[in-house]
């Protein structure tokens, strides 16, 4: 039964010849350091799924964004686990994507052809910190509130142009309603949606190319 | 690999498939039956309220014509303390206690209004018609208004609201 229903499906989407493509690829012979890539790829997924879930509750509004994270901790079962998953994520995310980078730098994978996977990789790296930067904020604690003002305001002393882009980054000369919200739309829109499709790329040129081998003596 | 490392069983490759698979889930089980948690358990906490709320003298409220009495319950959703608004028609009859219906339309909550030259009480959202005495006359709706208990302390009218 099973298996006429694959069979099925498979005539018609060609299930087996992605699932060969994707995860029967020819590799050769690696490490460990080789895993942080698709590791990275399942904290990020974590992240979209316990940041959808926080959603459910969380309301990025000075009014009600402090008590309304008070309420996922105490008052939804839990919902301390969810917060902790994408708290604890986040940072865990950094950590493996950073030493990903270490490993490809050391091990030369991002030379010919491989130069945009890497150019990719840079570019994820600096959407998961800005991912970082404005998730901080979303909870409107002190700690948040003066990390914002601290990081807008290293942001305003890039010559001619910082004022412009601290008042940017906070939708005016204050920290506001108007910061939290466009911190908020960066956090789950616009970042991710960036995200989605660098991380695509990156896949597809994972793919297309191979995993280069760990350097020997002729290389 | 030699044949003596080779178990009879399974080849290394569906045993990898089958360790993925239930490691796969176990983990996935872990964070997905939470998850359930997270999503009803606000609907599981039944805010209940057992209230007798006064309408004032009973004399303020005029003979014969449905007259709408509004209040406000304040109640704690969540992290916000919600003010909840309520009313309340009061009928009045020469000689009787008075009828106090609610204004909650049985059809789907929407609120009723009363029409004085018409003498019917009006839902505008699926053209719902009561009488006086908040009987359906016509429309969707499929019981009478309901009424709330009573409770006469001398010319003082309260009302008994029961929820949850």
């Amino acid at each position: 039964m099973a298996e006429n229903v694959f069979g099925w499906l498979d005539e018609r989407l060609g299930l087996k010849a992605i699932y060969d493509t994707i995860l029967d690829r020819k590799v050769p012979k690696v490490n460990w350091w080789f895993t942080l890539g698709s590791a990275s790829l399942f904290l990020g997924v974590m992240q979209g799924i316990t940041g959808m879930l926080l959603s459910v509750y969380y309301v990025p509004t000075p009014d009600h964004a402090y008590d309304s994270i008070t309420f996922i901790m105490t008052g939804v079962q839990f919902g301390w686990l969810i917060r902790g998953i994408h708290h604890w994520g986040a940072s865990l995310l950094i950590l493996t994507a950073f030493i990903h980078m270490l490993r490809v730098f050391f091990y030369g994978a991002y030379k010919y052809p491989r130069e945009f996977t890497w150019i990719t990789g840079v570019t994820l790296l600096i959407c998961a910190l800005g991912m970082g930067f404005t998730g901080y904020l979303l909870p409107w604690n002190q700690r948040s509130y003066w990390a914002t003002t601290v990081g807008s305001e290293i942001a305003g002393t890039v010559p001619w142009l910082g004022d412009f882009i601290m008042r940017v980054l906070r939708g005016g000369s204050d920290l506001s309603a108007l910061t939290l919200s466009r911190f908020f739309s960066m956090h789950i829109w616009i970042i991710p949606a960036i995200v989605l499709a660098v991380v695509g790329t990156h896949l597809y040129l994972v793919i297309r190319l191979g995993i280069s081998h760990i350097p020997d003596k002729d290389s | 690999m030699p044949s003596k490392y080779r178990s009879p069983v399974m080849d290394r490759r569906s045993f990898v498939k089958i360790v993925t698979a239930s490691l796969g889930s176990m983990m996935a089980a872990i964070v997905g039956l939470p998850v359930i948690q997270y999503f009803i358990s606000p609907a599981l906490g039944k805010t209940t309220s057992d209230d007798w709320i006064s309408l004032g003298s009973v004399d303020n409220f005029p003979f014969d014509i449905p007259t709408l009495f509004n209040f406000a319950i304040t109640k704690v959703n969540g992290w916000e303390r919600s003010s909840l608004s309520y009313g309340a028609f009061v009928l009045r009859k020469e000689g009787q206690d008075p009828i106090v219906f609610s204004d909650v339309c049985t059809h789907l909550s929407c609120r009723v209004n009363w029409n004085e030259e018409k003498s019917e009480f009006y839902c505008p959202c699926h053209a719902a018609f009561f009488s006086k005495n908040g009987e359906v006359v016509s429309g969707p709706p499929p019981r009478p208004l309901d009424r709330y208990e009573i409770r006469l302390d001398g010319d003082q009218l309260f009302i008994h609201l029961t929820e949850g």
